[in-house]
C-alpha cells in the first residue's frame, strides 16, 4: 500500500501587505511522510508553524513551494496545487481535520453536525445519526444536548462535538490540531483511546498535543517543527 | 471526478459606454459547486452575475453553458425563445429585492407553480400539491398558499422566492445578496435553508454577497472583485485564512472573524 502522506520540501512564508509588505517566513525546506497506522506528533515552541503545517496539509494555507501528497483512493493528488474541487473531494474521502476550535453552523443540532461526514459520503441520515449518537455519548456529551446546536456549549463540548465529527469518517489521514486542549481528564483519556483505535484501523494521524501526558501517550514519532525554521534552511 | 463543467466563462469584460462593469473574468463551475463572489460595493458582481446568466450582453468574452443533452452552447448566440426557456427551466435567479423576482399579484403558490407550467405540468393538483409541499420546505405555513406576497414579511418572501426558482429542479442558481435586507436572525435560518437545499439537490450556484460569513457558510470556492477584475480566487477556506492579495487581506482584517 502507498504511504498516506508524503510532505516535500515545503515552504511557507506570509506577506502582510497592511504591514507595508512586511514578508514573514514560517517554515522552509518541511519534508517527512507518515505511515498508515502510525501517529507523527508535531513539536516545538509557540509559533515555530505547526498549526500553519497542519492548515497546508488541509488546504486553509497556500503552500509557496514543495510538494503535499496523500494517497487519495490509489491515486496520488499533490495538493499544493490542486484545484479546489479536488481539494474538496479529498477532503470528503481520504482527509479529516479535527480544528482547535468548532465552526458552529446555525440551527445545526450537534448530533447532525457529527453526522454530516458521514453522510456526504453516502451514509443513509438514520444510519449516521446512529453513529454519531454512538460516539458523543462515548465522549459523555449530555444527552439533553445532541439536539441543540453547539453555540451555546461550553468549550470542551463544542471541542468533544468537534472531535466526534472528525473521528466519524475511516479517512486514511486525519490531522488534529490540540483536540484535547480544553477537555478534562477524563475525556482526554477517551480520546487517546479513540486514537489508538485508529491506529490499530491503519489511519496515518498528524497532530499537535501539547499536554505531555497525551502526546507520549499517542506518538509514535516526534517531529521537531523548529528543525525546519527558515533560518536553518538558509544556513 | 470527470464530470464536465456545467459553465465556462472565457476572458468576459462588459463596459458601460467607458465605464468599466467588469473585465477580463474566466473560469469554470461544475456541476453541485458553490461559487461565492465578494467585493466592495461597485466592483462588478452583479454585473458579473448578469453577464453569466445572460441578462446582459458581455462586450467582450465567451459564456457557455452545458445543455442536458451534453452539448456546450455559447450563450449569446441562443435564439431569444430558447434562452427565456433556459432561464425559466434549467436556472433560479435569486434577486436581492423579492419584488423582483416574485409576481406580487398572483398568490403564493400561483408564484410556485408558475414555473411548473413552464416546464410544461398542466395537472393542477400536481402543481398545486407541489407547490404547498416547496412552501412547506421553505417554512411557510400551507394556509398562506393563496396569499400574495404582498401579505409576506421580507424573509417569506425570500423565501418564497427561493421556492419558486427551485421547484422546476434547476442545475444552476444565480443569487444576488439573498440575505441583503434581512435582519440578523431571519438570515440565519435562510442561509441553513439554502444550505440545506444546494446539499440537499446538488445544485451549482453563484452568490455574490458582501458578507464573508455567508460566504464561509456557503461556498466551496470564492472569487475577490475589486474595479471589475478578479483580484483573487480559490478554495474559500484558503481565500480566508490566508488571504494573499492586499485588498483580500483588507477586507478579511475588517470583519471580526469568519
Ligand atoms: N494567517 C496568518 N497570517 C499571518 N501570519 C500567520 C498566519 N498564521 C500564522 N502566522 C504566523 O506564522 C507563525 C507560525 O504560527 P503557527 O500558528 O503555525 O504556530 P504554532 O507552532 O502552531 O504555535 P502555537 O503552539 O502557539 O499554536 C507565527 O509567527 C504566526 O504569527
Ligand atoms: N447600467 C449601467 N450603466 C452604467 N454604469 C453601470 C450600470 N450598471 C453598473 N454600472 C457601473 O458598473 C460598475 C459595477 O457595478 P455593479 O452593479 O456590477 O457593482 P456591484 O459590485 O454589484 O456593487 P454593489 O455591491 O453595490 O451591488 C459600477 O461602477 C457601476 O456604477
Ligand atoms: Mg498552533
Ligand atoms: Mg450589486
Amino acid at each position: 500500500m502507498a504511504t498516506p502522506l508524503v510532505v516535500s520540501e515545503v515552504a511557507k512564508s506570509f506577506t502582510m501587505h497592511l504591514r507595508d509588505g512586511v514578508r514573514r517566513p514560517v517554515v522552509a525546506n518541511v519534508s517527512f511522510s507518515v505511515k498508515a497506522g502510525e501517529c507523527v506528533v508535531l513539536g516545538g515552541p509557540s509559533g515555530v508553524g505547526k498549526s500553519s503545517i497542519l492548515k497546508m496539509l488541509y488546504g486553509n494555507y497556500g503552500v509557496d513551494e514543495g510538494q503535499i501528497l496523500m494517497d487519495h483512493d490509489g491515486k496520488l493528488v499533490n495538493l499544493a496545487t490542486a484545484e479546489p474541487r479536488t481539494v474538496l473531494e479529498v477532503r470528503r474521502t481520504t482527509l479529516g481535520y479535527v480544528s482547535q476550535f468548532l465552526r458552529v453552523v446555525p440551527r445545526v443540532s450537534a448530533l447532525d453536525i457529527v453526522a454530516e461526514p458521514l453522510q456526504a459520503r453516502g451514509t443513509p441520515l438514520e444510519e449516521a445519526r446512529a453513529h454519531a449518537a454512538e460516539l458523543l455519548s462515548k465522549l459523555n456529551l449530555p444527552r439533553e444536548l445532541w439536539s441543540l446546536p453547539p453555540a451555546t456549549f461550553s468549550g470542551g463540548e463544542q471541542q468533544r462535538v468537534n472531535i466526534a465529527r472528525g473521528f466519524i469518517t475511516d479517512h486514511k489521514i486525519l490531522l488534529l490540531d490540540e483536540p484535547t486542549a480544553s477537555l478534562d481528564a477524563k475525556n482526554r483519556a477517551v480520546v487517546v483511546e479513540m486514537i489508538a483505535e485508529k491506529k490499530a484501523k491503519g489511519t496515518a494521524l498528524i497532530g499537535i498535543f501539547h499536554d505531555e501526558e497525551v502526546r507520549d501517550a499517542v506518538a509514535d514519532r516526534i517531529l521537531d517543527v523548529s528543525l525546519f525554521s527558515p533560518r536553518k534552511a538558509a544556513a | 471526478m470527470s464530470t464536465l463543467p456545467l459553465l465556462k466563462v472565457n476572458d468576459v469584460s462588459k463596459f458601460y459606454g467607458s465605464r468599466i462593469g467588469c473585465r477580463n473574468v474566466s473560469f469554470e463551475l461544475y456541476p453541485g459547486e458553490v461559487l461565492a463572489i465578494v467585493g466592495e460595493s461597485g466592483s462588478g458582481k452583479t454585473t458579473l452575475l448578469s453577464c453569466l446568466s445572460t441578462r446582459l450582453m458581455p462586450t467582450s468574452g465567451i459564456v457557455e453553458y452545458h445543455m442536458r443533452d451534453g452539448q456546450y452552447r455559447d450563450l449569446a448566440r441562443m435564439g431569444e425563445a430558447e434562452r427565456r426557456f433556459l432561464m425559466r427551466t434549467d436556472w433560479g435567479f435569486v434577486h436581492q429585492n423579492p419584488a423582483e423576482g416574485l409576481r406580487m399579484t398572483v398568490s403564493a403558490g400561483a408564484n410556485v407553480g408558475e414555473r411548473l407550467m413552464a416546464v410544461g405540468d398542466r395537472h393542477y393538483g400536481n402543481i398545486r400539491a407541489t407547490a404547498s409541499d416547496w412552501l412547506e420546505r421553505v417554512e411557510i405555513g400551507v394556509d398562506r398558499i393563496d396569499d400574495q406576497p404582498r401579505a409576506f414579511s421580507g424573509g417569506m418572501r425570500q423565501r418564497l422566492q427561493i421556492a419558486r426558482n427551485l421547484v422546476t429542479s434547476p442545475r444552476l442558481v444565480f443569487m444576488d445578496e439573498p440575505t441583503g435586507g434581512l435582519d440578523v436572525s431571519v438570515q440565519a435560518r435562510l442561509l441553513d435553508l439554502v444550505r440545506g437545499l444546494v446539499h440537499d439537490l446538488g445544485l451549482a450556484a453563484i452568490i455574490v454577497t458582501h458578507d464573508l460569513a455567508v460566504a464561509r457558510l456557503l461556498s466551496h470556492r470564492m472569487m475577490v472583485m475589486k474595479d471589475g477584475a478578479v483580484i483573487e480566487q480559490g478554495l474559500t477556506d484558503r481565500v480566508l485564512d490566508d488571504p494573499r492579495e492586499p485588498y483580500t487581506q483588507l477586507l478579511v482584517s475588517s470583519i471580526l472573524q469568519v
